[in-house]
């Protein structure tokens, strides 16, 4: 009886995998065949990987997209990181509000922020620019950062800081030698999930976007517009295993999810 | 000289007074425990000590210099908590040699230093351990070894014990004493174990509410409370309220509102005709068939008796009146007496005291 019970469990759970990974399964697989029309039977061939590489508007785009990454990674975690301090460190007015309306930036879609940061952006007469997609994409990853940077200064034990003082510890040198090491691991996950955040993000960049500027997922998006063809599969498979990695990683950092 | 002195100092929270015009000299060398319930503001005493927190109002010194204003990596104190708040990311020896690597000393001389530290905890073998791979003891000695490296001017003790098992806090309470006496150094200690500040302490003072109620050596302020808070925080008591009818030859003789006559020896300035309260400790009180005549004595019944090992505790109920405690020594295998036998309880007039309030 209760062998029969694991066993459901079990094949249940294998169904869910299947499900979340088949099709992922069979773009990355798709890529390696030869067919450009996606028939089978399936012949293993490198060529939509060599193509890809000679695509240079794919290369320009997955370029921008990671240099994007990049940058929105490290100044969201920076700002992200200091409002959390306060946030913890800090009993100041409206602290409480402040801290509650974090979390609705996360829940709201992406497609609707991106309308609202196109919009108020027309309304302050700012152009599209490389800056707007840049502060967009801060803008969706900031919630992010500040509320895994929460959890990890709540987790910090605050008489570590006073024995360095009491040792004769200056706040500077303290925060460098105690609080700096101890939140690291935090801000190195908060890094590589914002980047993921950033990279993998279509909405924000296909409203905010100047012209001619493209990131992966719009080129991904417009390429696909235009007539699939299995480069996509290369690149997406690519894509898919690096943010996998980058998502495991970090989500060892990140509990609440 | 390192002497440390806390003149009308008050810090508040809220409404609520955690110190309370607070005034203290603690002398150079001195092991002084600050006694008290948790939340009498014990700790907050010690954190303003520490700098870590500014009194609102009042003034505190260390070595006779005033620490208004002064931040606590400027007062030149040691510090060890009650989780200890060992550096995680740091080894045992790292732990120790912060203090010392802050203040830009010799590479060498650290070496040297820390190891002396550790020697002197009785931590060798152990240098290159983090905290966590360490029990609570040896976490305790690192987190003494850390405090005590930079040869602070005082060194505060929150709770250091309380973590630790009895028998490992009995044998840490001993080490302590001996460091401490060895070093010289000024001690202040806060705790909440009555039993330990007795043990620990040159002096000892007992705080409720933001206040002082009582400073004192160990042997005053449990021999002879002031109040009956400090009475019943410090230990047991048996109390007899009623009116002082008569003192001579410094003895006061006193009628219970139960209409039992008491005498004491320790009768402050209390007198005749006030209503006072007298306290007798259980371990003071004995029992006996036939009690000695010229001593204070009851007749009771033996309500209840717990046998404990190296004493005996029983509970005896007067005709009127409240339940006696008595704390008699095993000096025979068994015990002597029976639940629901008669006897008497009796006990001197030296060994009992009146409440100044």
């Amino acid at each position: 009886m209760k062998k029969s019970i694991h066993v459901i469990a079990y094949a249940y759970a294998i169904l869910i995998l299947l499900f979340l990974y088949g099709p992922l399964l069979v773009m990355v697989l798709m890529g390696f065949n030869r067919s450009p029309l996606y028939e089978l039977p399936f012949n293993f061939d490198l060529i939509w990987f060599q193509r890809m590489f000679t695509n240079e508007r794919l290369l320009t785009s997955t370029r921008n997209s990671i240099g994007l990454a990049i940058s929105v990674s490290i100044l969201a975690t920076f700002l992200g990181t200091l409002a959390a301090w306060a946030l913890v460190r800090y009993s100041f007015r409206g602290r409480n509000v402040l801290q509650t309306l974090l979390v609705p930036p996360i829940t709201i879609p992406w497609l609707i922020l991106a309308v609202s940061m196109l919009l108020m952006f027309y309304w302050l007469k700012i152009p599209r620019s490389n800056m707007t997609l840049f502060i967009g994409h801060v803008g969706v990853a900031l919630p992010y950062v500040i509320l895994v940077m929460i959890t990890r200064f709540q987790g910090m034990d605050r008489t570590l800081e006073e024995a360095a003082r009491s040792l004769g510890a200056s706040p500077l040198v303290t925060f460098f030698r105690i609080t700096f090491p101890m939140i690291l691991p935090g801000l190195v996950a908060a890094m590589m999930f914002t980047f993921a955040v950033s990279f993998d993000n279509f909405t924000i960049s296909h409203f905010l976007a100047p012209q001619g500027v493209s990131t992966l997922p719009v080129e991904i998006y417009s390429a696909i517009r235009k007539g699939f063809t299995p480069e996509i599969n290369a690149i997406s498979g690519i894509i898919f295993i690096f943010s996998a990695v980058l998502i495991l990683i970090s989500s060892r950092e990140i509990k609440f999810f | 000289m390192s002497s440390v002195e806390i003149i009308q100092v008050s810090k508040q929270f809220g409404a609520v007074f955690a110190a309370d015009h607070i005034d203290l000299m603690i002398d150079d060398g001195e092991f002084f425990a600050l006694l008290g319930p948790s939340g009498c503001g014990k700790t907050t005493i010690l954190r303003l000590i520490a700098g870590f927190i500014e009194p609102d109002t009042g003034r505190i010194s260390i070595g006779l210099s005033d620490m208004s204003g002064i931040p606590p990596e400027k007062r030149s104190i040691g510090v060890v908590f009650q989780n200890y708040a060992l550096f995680p990311h740091l080894t045992a020896r790292e732990n120790v040699a912060f203090g010392l690597s802050v203040r830009r000393v010799d590479r060498n001389e650290i070496t040297s230093r820390v190891n002396d530290a550790l020697d002197m905890v009785e931590l060798e073998g152990l240098e290159d351990r983090y905290p966590k791979q360490m029990s609570g003891g040896q976490q305790q000695r690192v987190a003494l070894a850390r405090a005590l490296v930079t040869q602070p001017k005082v060194l505060l003790l929150d709770e250091p014990l309380a973590a630790l098992d009895k028998k490992l806090r009995t044998q840490m309470q001993v080490e302590l004493r001996q460091l401490q006496q060895r070093l010289k150094i000024t001690t202040i200690f806060v705790t909440h174990d009555q039993e330990e500040a007795l043990t620990l302490a040159d002096r000892i003072a007992v705080m409720d509410n933001g206040k002082i109620c009582q400073i004192g050596h160990p042997e005053q302020v449990y021999e002879r409370p002031d109040t009956l808070f400090v009475s019943n925080f410090l230990g047991q008591s048996n109390i007899f309220s009623g009116k002082l009818i008569a003192l001579e030859n410094q003895v006061g003789k006193m009628v219970t509102d139960h209409e039992i006559s008491l005498s004491t020896s320790w009768t402050r300035n209390k007198r005749v005709g006030e209503i006072v309260r007298l306290v007798v400790r259980p371990e003071k009180v004995k029992i006996a068939h036939q009690p000695p005549t010229g001593s204070n004595q009851i007749a009771v019944k033996i309500i209840h008796r717990v046998y404990l090992g190296t004493s005996t505790t029983y509970l005896m109920l007067p005709p009127h009146g409240e339940t006696i405690i008595a704390f008699v020594q095993n000096e025979q295998s068994m015990p002597a007496f029976e639940v629901g036998q008669n006897v008497f309880t009796y006990w001197e007039a030296e060994n009992c005291f009146l409440l100044e309030d």
